[in-house]
């Protein structure tokens, strides 16, 4: 935004110094100055009058000035009512005029205040911005331009519209452009214009689209709009039936994606209890406070380096996975190794644990909520069309989380330390006597868990609120996707994650989310009466001991 | 005194009431004081939002003192953790009321903690203030109700979707539990009087703390995409928020196409948000703390030095506390003792400033007159101001939009009536105390 803002200032001012007379500049630049001075009003409804009357003015000043209120980064003198652009300095602000594009100095925040928008403004803000982008030289500009028009079918761009079209060259912004006509033309007196429209929309991949064919098609059934021409009814008929079955199987990939996603939270909290839990046997009640470490290291990386919140998220992995890591060592070494074979005792010394963790955190850092940033590359979506689009930060996570899972299965099958690990946890007495440091092993084997369940908790902070209680909420989950998974199986981690994520996304459009959490508790309580050992259930000798 | 006090209750919120206690009373003397009882949550889940107010009534209580006190006594404040824990606020009710002897009691956030309690302050006749925004269908003799009724949250800020954006879709999103379930219950009875149809209403309820927000938030788009403009009425409570504005950012749904208007998002919420992927959506309050008056500029004055944190925010429930206290005290002034049935008569009409400008005034239903503000979320985490009703909405314990309860109607003024649930058919007062 800024540097399209500075681009534009650039070109203004060229236009304002070099272009005209000066004595016709003055007069011109005045009366614009007066056409936009409504911005410094209160009311809404003024502002949306200026709008209005400057976007009929053809005039290249105009869309750096709707583009900059849009963002919220227009500002006002206090004293003359001029309305300026800003930019930060140290000293306040670097004042630029919107009308002359001369240079104003200086001054102090005080000085100025920001033009404020609401949403029935911003709306018709991105209106008018998209009537004047539908003329960009940028493809991706073009194409959001067409989707706005989609959305808010505005007949006064049927004419742009229809020039943009003839011109047009790529095919992918071609058709959304036809798209966007189609809407307009579709309330069109002419049948040939209404049958255009609906060949227009056949096969275009949109919710808007869906929805208006819909619409139009339970109006002619209810009877309250009357369609006229036959061709055009059975057109309609068949674009809708398309776009329908589309629809449908879109909609079957984003439940996909969505299973997979909520397999992924699930996997990633649960990894760590299934090494401190599944192959060491402690009930660690203190797992979701390791998680909430995890996401507490996060935040305070992000406050360290504010400057870079993009590499931040980068950072917080190796950094969550010590903090996590040593806490879990250090509990293992204070409490837990006194209590091996004392599984009921255990359990409610980590449960303590956990509550002490919690109260540390609020006194810390007060028991509000910390704001986590979202770095850019972790936002918004992956549009693959109207029907679908998969969210960057859910992508991540899916991909993260089985990279973590294999790096461990690497880490367990292939390292000294990962041989030690499972000698220790097969058999104790005799891989001690081979020399192994069991406690160690044991130590390092519950920092290791506790460390994963930081990384979880960096990766939890960009999809929840980072709060002493964010533990809490994690907990049960990963108990469930362990004991159901195998207890000491990986594979049967990942399967009981993904499963379980998949299934639940797949009940919840039917069932909704209180409903389909019972359900999914329901079957695993039947599936661990059949099966006690999970899915993927230990064999062996060792099985017992 | 109160520093040592509160950064001892920091610490240490599980020896919070031993603490105050030794200290306060190392001060002065039991017997010349008037005893303020505090009874919200400063550990487990509901800390994050009560542990504000009980600052609050500290800081009320500090500020009355420094005036001169009470009828010429000292106020002292006895502070207890019920620990988010339900049945723990009745026990320490109890405490309170028969050990220490408090004069007034200052708490409750969910309403089941308010439930809760009740049995036990109407069976010791205490006097309780609740500052939060809750579904009504209440009215007791020992509560005062000083937060919003839905007819003072809810309702206004359908009209105002209805009215002046034009919304013609409603979804109806909560977390499923008493409080949401009641106002969506009297939200959809109203939309459907105002003749929106069956269709148009989309009902969905999550369970607490929510997290995967991906498969609601794409129904919603879906249901959004209709052609007619669609918002979403949301009573989702506390922690469920933060994901489900990042889901609807994150899918590409923006303020302007559907907007949501949240009752249980302030500015004390925000301060724990990154509040990119909100602007422009909208909460329905009656006090936001970018509201221009003398009288806020002054309290968050007071508020800023009594936390020594310039970054620390107001909120609604803090005006509702505010509000109460002001009452109470002015009351007690009024009624010239302490006694709980004279200053209970005593506080009906009662009238003290709003920090929006406007005066709240105590009314026999035991709720208030509130002005109702509509307010966009700002990058700040602060509220612009878009929208607010000409003049203080009355409180109404009862709704009128379910049949069931517009024929009861609260007094506790009117001698014929002194009563919570008054049947206006029956002309009687049902079995139930409250």
């Amino acid at each position: 935004m800024n540097i399209n803002r500075g681009v534009w200032l650039v070109v203004i001012s060229l236009l304002v110094l070099v272009g005209n007379n000066p004595a016709f500049a003055e007069e011109e630049t005045s009366s614009f100055r007066t056409a936009i001075e409504g911005f410094s009003s209160s009311s809404f409804s003024k502002k949306a009058k200026v709008i209005e009357n400057i976007t009929a003015l053809e005039d290249d000043r105009v869309l750096p000035i709707l583009e900059t209120l849009l963002a919220g980064d227009l500002y006002y003198q206090k004293s003359d009512k001029r309305i300026v652009f800003v930019t930060e300095v140290e000293e306040g602000y670097q004042l630029t005029s919107a009308d002359s594009g001369e240079d104003l100095g200086v001054v102090s925040k005080r000085d100025v205040k920001k033009v404020v928008t609401n949403n029935g403004l911003r709306k018709q803000l991105r209106t008018q911005i998209a009537g004047y982008k539908l003329l960009s030289k940028k493809k991706d500009i073009r194409l959001a331009a067409a989707d706005d028009l989609i959305k808010t079918p505005s007949p006064e761009f049927l004419e742009v519209l229809n020039k943009s079209i003839e011109k047009e060259s790529e095919a992918s912004v071609k058709e959304a452009l036809q798209a966007a006509r189609a809407v307009i033309l579709f309330d069109s007196e002419d049948p040939a214009d209404r049958l255009q429209a609906v060949s227009d929309m056949e096969g275009f991949p949109n919710k808007y689209i869906l929805a208006t064919l819909q619409n139009r098609f339970n109006q002619i059934e209810e009877g309250t709009y009357s369609e006229p021409n036959a061709l055009v009814r059975e057109e309609l008929e068949a674009a809708l039936k398309g776009l329908r079955s589309q629809a449908a199987w879109y909609k079957f990939i984003e439940d996909l994606f969505f299973g997979l996603s909520l397999g992924s939270v699930l996997l990633l909290a649960a990894i760590g209890l299934a090494i401190t839990f599944g192959v060491m046997g402690v009930i660690n009640m203190a797992h979701g406070e390791m998680i909430m470490l995890g996401a507490y290291t996060t935040y305070v990386i992000q406050l360290i380096m504010p400057n870079s919140i993009g590499a931040s998220i980068l950072v917080a992995i190796p950094a969550a996975f010590l903090v996590s890591g040593l806490m879990g060592i250090l509990i293992e070494r204070t409490v837990i190794r006194h209590l091996y074979g004392r599984p009921l005792e255990t359990l409610l010394a980590t449960f303590g644990i956990s509550l002490i963790l919690q109260q540390l955190v609020r006194s810390v850092f007060s028991p509000l909520n910390r704001s986590v940033i979202t770095p850019d590359w972790l936002s918004n979506s992956l549009v693959v069309n109207g029907f679908l689009s998969l969210t960057y930060n859910r992508l991540y996570i899916i991909l993260f989380s089985l990279l973590v899972l294999f790096g461990l299965m690497l880490l367990l099958k292939k390292s000294f330390f990962g041989l030690q690990m499972r000698a220790v946890t097969q058999n104790r007495a005799m891989a001690s006597s081979m020399g192994i440091r069991t406690g160690w092993v044991d130590a390092l084997t519950f920092g290791l868990g506790s460390g994963i369940a930081g990384i979880a908790g960096v990766a939890l902070s960009q999809l929840t609120n980072v709060g002493p209680n964010l533990g809490q909420s994690y907990i049960i989950d990963s108990f469930l996707v362990v004991v159901f998974g195998g207890v000491g199986n990986l594979w049967g981690t990942l399967v009981a994650a993904m499963g379980l994520g998949v299934a639940n996304k797949f009940i919840e459009p039917v069932a909704g989310a209180v409903l389909a959490k019972i359900l999914i508790l329901i079957f695993i309580i039947l599936f661990i009466q059949r099966r006690p050992r999970g899915l993927f259930a230990l064999k062996g000798r060792f099985v017992e001991g | 005194m109160n520093k040592t006090q509160s950064k001892w209750m920091k610490s240490m919120t599980g020896a919070a009431v031993a603490a105050s206690l030794s200290l306060v009373s190392g001060i002065t003397l039991a017997a010349d004081t008037i005893k303020v009882g505090v009874l919200h949550s400063l550990s487990g889940t509901m800390a994050i939002s009560e542990t504000t107010l009980k600052d609050t009534v500290l800081m009320l209580v500090e500020d009355q003192n420094k005036k001169g006190g009470l009828l010429g006594k000292k106020l002292e404040a006895v502070v207890v953790d019920p620990a988010s824990n339900w049945p723990l606020f009745a026990e320490k009710t109890r405490d309170l009321l028969e050990k220490e002897k408090v004069d007034v009691i200052f708490g409750c956030w969910t309403s089941v903690s308010r439930k809760s309690v009740l049995p036990v302050i109407e069976e010791l006749n205490g006097m309780l203030f609740y500052p939060v925004q809750y579904e009504g269908e209440e009215s007791s003799k020992n509560v005062f109700y000083t937060g919003a009724a839905p007819n003072q949250q809810a309702i206004p800020a359908v009209d105002y979707l209805m009215n002046e954006v034009g919304v013609k879709r409603w979804v109806l999103a909560g977390t499923d539990y008493v409080y949401p379930r009641t106002t969506n219950k009297i939200l959809e009875a109203y939309l459907k009087k105002k003749g929106v149809a069956e269709k148009d209403i989309m009902i969905n309820y999550t369970p607490f703390g929510h997290s995967d927000w991906q498969t609601i938030v794409s129904d919603l788009k879906k249901f959004g995409s209709a052609g007619k403009k669609t918002a979403v009425v949301s009573t989702i409570n506390g922690d469920a928020n933060v994901p489900f504005y990042k889901e609807l950012a994150n899918q590409g749904v923006s303020a302007e196409d559907i907007p949501v208007v949240a009752f249980s998002v302030g500015e004390e919420e925000l301060s724990g948000f990154d509040t990119k992927p909100l602007v422009g959506h909208l909460a329905a309050w009656n006090y936001f703390m970018s509201v221009d008056s003398k009288e806020n500029e002054e309290f968050i004055k007071k508020w800023h030095a009594y936390i020594k944190n310039e970054k620390r925010v107001t909120n609604d429930p803090m005006e509702a506390t505010y509000i109460g206290f002001n009452m109470w005290a002015k009351a007690v002034e009024k009624a010239k003792t302490t006694d709980v049935d004279k200053v209970r008569s005593a506080m009906y009409g009662i009238k003290v400033p709003n920090l929006t400008g406007g005066t709240a005034e105590m009314l026999p239903n035991h709720h208030l007159t509130k002005p109702v503000l509509i307010g966009e979320i700002q990058e700040d985490g602060q509220f612009a101001v878009v929208w607010e009703t000409e003049k203080e909405v009355p409180g109404d314990a009862w709704t009128d939009f379910l049949t069931e309860s517009a024929k009861i109607e609260a007094d506790w003024q009117d001698p014929k009536i002194m009563c919570g649930n008054y049947n206006t058919e029956t002309k009687k007062c049902s079995g139930q105390n409250y």
